[in-house]
């Protein structure tokens, strides 16, 4: 069996299927994955290549934050989560989220919930390189700034 | 003395990662406010901080041997 931590913050692509061997379960009946890939296009601006930049130390307790409030909402899941950090190229994988679950519903949902949460609480910022050759930094969410001083714990989900 | 952590923008502006400052038993708006003197045209109002990497408030106090992370918004995912 594999030892390698749930929640990884990398430096090289993610190998998929080991993401997802993670989370695997004999109570599990459903598994999903989030693989968040780097997109040409962005309101018709094109992208040439990205880098994403972690706390790293910060990250991994974040996503651990984001499993313990996974495990308050749906005490069966199993969650793991591979962030990549460094050079990547349109069409690489930036992240990979295995969520496993009973039932297939929840499944869905908290694997959503996970994506969401990354957003507003994980220390990971994207740096573009454009075509035009601007560069640029901050918040793809464009809802920021934050409210109370701290990301919201519930605020700003999709339902 | 407490270590000050710059990401993304700020680390380029600034041109530092990190920097150990003699601020300590002030909080993050003080410590905001004598490194905006200090770096001109850095401003740290839109910025999070995080103190021993959990997310702290603008009344937080940061003591010695504390690490503060100044946290832009964030674009993971």
């Amino acid at each position: 069996m594999m030892n390698t931590p749930l929640f990884e913050i990398v430096d090289q692509a993610i190998n998929i299927e080991e993401v997802k061997e993670k989370v695997v379960s004999r109570n599990a009946g459903a598994i999903t994955l989030f693989i968040g890939t780097v997109r040409e296009l962005t309101k018709g601006k094109k992208t040439l290549h990205l880098e994403y930049q972690a706390y790293p130390a910060m990250a991994i307790k974040m996503l651990e934050q984001i499993s313990k409030e996974m495990q308050e909402r749906w005490p069966d899941v199993k969650v793991a989560i591979s962030h990549r950090v460094g050079r990547l190229e349109i069409t690489d994988i930036a992240v990979v989220i295995a969520v496993s679950s009973p039932h297939r519903k929840v499944a869905y949902e908290a694997n959503e919930y996970a994506i969401d949460r990354i957003k507003q609480i994980v220390p990971i910022w994207k740096k573009e390189f454009w075509e035009d050759g601007t560069e640029w930094i901050g918040d793809q969410l464009e809802n920021i700034p934050y409210p109370k001083g701290a990301p919201a714990k519930e605020d700003n989900l999709h339902d | 003395m407490i270590k000050v952590l710059l990401f993304a923008h700020l680390q380029e502006t600034i041109g530092e990662s990190e920097l150990n400052v003699e601020l300590t038993g002030q909080t993050v708006e003080q410590i905001k406010a004598r490194l905006e003197t200090q770096y001109p045209g850095v401003s740290l109002q839109q910025v999070m901080a995080a103190v021993n990497e959990e997310f702290a408030t603008d009344e937080t106090i940061v003591n010695d041997g504390d690490t503060l992370a100044f946290i832009p918004p964030i674009s993971g995912g």
